[in-house]
């Protein structure tokens, strides 16, 4: 049964009597639990295609719908860890995670277990240890990782992620790429990811939504990754199956790029 | 009371609304010290103030000390206000009574003028920074009557009020209230898109939002105009007090002009500009301890 279901949804901003075209047509249909990433060049609309879905821009034709339901808002139940991270910056790193958990879990939970879940997510992504500081004071990507602490610790049914690891080295990246990985598969939760990594958009997903240059950017590919999990990325840098998704999607970035410089 | 306020047009004070935006430029926060050098950077501070002012005061003391000298020279100020200087928390009855008391009953009074003006100020920006064709349409209306000086809104104040002592703390009001305003409402406009994102998340209710996201966001321009207002609020205050009579310090000033004591006024001018100096550096503090943090974002 679709989960989420995107349909014709197109997307165009005016300003000043000029219309830009974002996205044109685009259509997919998001089964609960699955992992779904996002790739393509910068620029063809993927943070505007996550900012619709978690409803903080509104489409302008074709709908988006969660369980049936028509999405015309943004909430806690779609958890958006931003690509700037969005933290606030007078509030320390516990305050920012604080804000969204008082929040979701304000009458459920009580305040010693409200602290201990925030702490604990803090842990997840290896935080704990800066939890009085301010974003000013902590590097970009430890804010990239409280940015995360804060979506997870909303145990959202949807987790949309605009570029979540960009800043982060490669042993930080992979720690959280498995962190982020657990929790979903505890929580069952959808996952939609975008990235410009395409190493982890084969790891960690199941199918991989490619799209094509702006303006009217569409979705140009839809590969699918059937890899068993878990997966160990050990294991899988000489699988057949990883390398040939991996090369699909060269393949398609490679092309597109092409397609730009011809343009 | 009512017939000094007949005496309005001929009175030969300054007029106090015109250096309002000037006197607020020069107290931009001074860099953090270093402990280490700080006895020699205190020095440095301090000792240029102290030399002009010496130069001042001799330059002064030669230009009044003619026969036909219209102002009084310093020594002559002395002579004439010394106790004043010297104490200024005597109280001999009967309203005589030291400047420092005086000071204390104003400032009372601009806080209360003052408190008024923020919590209204703030309030009302908030709204109009909210909604970019409020901001539009008052804006202009705003940036006009910002600049009427507190003494035109008194008549005004008083046929409003019919009773000096809400018509003081009106004008005061009134005249600090503007900056207050329109910077909050810019404030407020400026708060970036990923905050309001944050907000819209989480679905914070209207109040949850104005206490935590745009309050804290927008506090760097809110206390940037509480600072203009309360250096204009305090500009108001020999205005205000030209109504209330009494023990203010505005009232002291306006009844040494009427009975021609000027070298009480002259004190008196020293101890309206040190504090309304020491105003603006506590709001500064204030702003600056409230906003640590954010400002640098
Ligand atoms: N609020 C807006 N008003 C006008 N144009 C916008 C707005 N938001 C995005 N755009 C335009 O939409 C296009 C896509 O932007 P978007 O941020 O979605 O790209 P992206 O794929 O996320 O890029 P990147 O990989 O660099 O993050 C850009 O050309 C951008 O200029
Ligand atoms: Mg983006």
């Amino acid at each position: 049964m679709t989960y989420l279901r995107i349909e014709n949804v197109d997307k165009h901003f005016d300003r000043g009597g000029q219309r830009s075209e974002v996205l044109k047509d685009v259509s997919i249909d998001i089964a609960q639990g699955e992992v779904l990433s996002i790739i393509g060049h910068s620029g063809c609309g993927k943070s505007t295609l996550l900012n619709l879905i978690a409803g903080l821009t509104e489409v302008s034709s074709g709908g988006i719908q969660l369980e049936g339901r028509e999405v015309n808002g943004p909430g806690p139940e779609r958890a958006v860890v931003f690509q700037n991270h969005s933290l606030l910056p007078w509030l320390t790193v516990y305050e920012n995670v604080n804000l969204a958990v008082s929040k979701v879990f304000g009458k459920t939970k009580s305040r010693t277990e409200r602290h201990d879940w925030i702490m604990h997510n803090l842990d997840l992504v290896q935080m704990s240890h800066a939890s009085d500081k301010r974003p000013t004071e902590i590097s970009g990507g430890m804010k990239q990782r409280v940015g995360i602490a804060r979506a997870l610790a909303m145990q959202p049914k949807i987790l949309l992620l605009d570029e979540p690891f960009g800043a982060l080295d490669a042993l930080t990246r992979a720690h959280l790429q498995d962190a982020v990985m657990d929790i979903q598969k505890r929580l069952g939760s959808t996952m939609i990811m975008i990235t410009h990594d395409v190493d982890e958009a084969v790891l960690l997903s199941d199918r991989i939504v490619m799209m094509t240059n702006g303006p009217a950017a569409r979705i140009g590919e839809i590969l699918d990754v059937p890899l068993e999990r878990p997966r160990s990325r050990i294991e899988l840098a000489g699988d057949r199956t990883y390398l040939r998704c991996r090369e699909a999607v060269l393949k398609f970035l490679y092309e597109r790029h092409r397609f730009v410089e011809a343009a | 009371m009512s017939a000094t306020v007949q005496r309005l047009p001929t009175a030969a004070l300054p007029e106090p609304s015109a250096p309002a935006a000037v006197v607020s430029f020069p107290s931009t926060a001074k860099p953090p010290r270093s402990l280490g050098k700080t006895a020699a950077r205190i020095a440095a501070n301090v000792v240029p103030p102290l030399v002009v002012i010496a130069l001042i005061l001799i330059v002064w003391q030669i230009l009044c000390s003619s026969p036909g000298a219209t102002l009084p020279a310093p020594t002559q100020v002395w002579t004439d206000a010394g106790e004043l200087i010297l104490n200024p928390f005597f109280d001999y009855g009967q309203g005589d009574i030291g400047l420092g008391l005086r000071v204390l009953t104003s400032l009372q009074r601009v806080a209360i003028g003052f408190g008024i003006a923020a919590v209204v100020g703030v309030a009302i920006g908030a709204v109009i920074g909210q909604s970019i064709w409020a901001m539009r349409g008052l804006d202009p209306i705003f940036q006009i009557l910002r600049t009427v000086p507190p003494l035109a809104w008194l008549p005004l104040s008083l046929a409003a009020f019919m009773d000096s002592a809400p018509s003081a703390i009106f004008v005061i009001f009134i005249t600090s209230v503007w900056p207050v305003i329109i910077n909050t409402a810019v404030g407020v406009r400026n708060i970036p898109q990923d905050y309001r994102n944050v907000a819209q998340i989480l679905q914070l209710n209207p109040a949850e939002f104005f206490a935590r996201i745009m309050i804290p966001a927008a506090a760097p321009y809110i206390f940037t105009g509480l600072k203009i207002g309360v250096g204009l609020s305090w500009l108001a205050i020999v205005a205000a007090e030209m109504l209330t009579g009494g023990v203010g310090i505005g009232f002291f000033i306006w009844d040494a002009w009427n009975s021609s004591r000027l070298s009480d006024i002259i004190v008196a001018l020293v101890y309206i500009g040190v504090v309304g100096f020491m105003l603006d550096r506590l709001v500064t503090a204030i702003g600056a301890f409230v906003t640590r943090g954010t400002a640098a974002n």
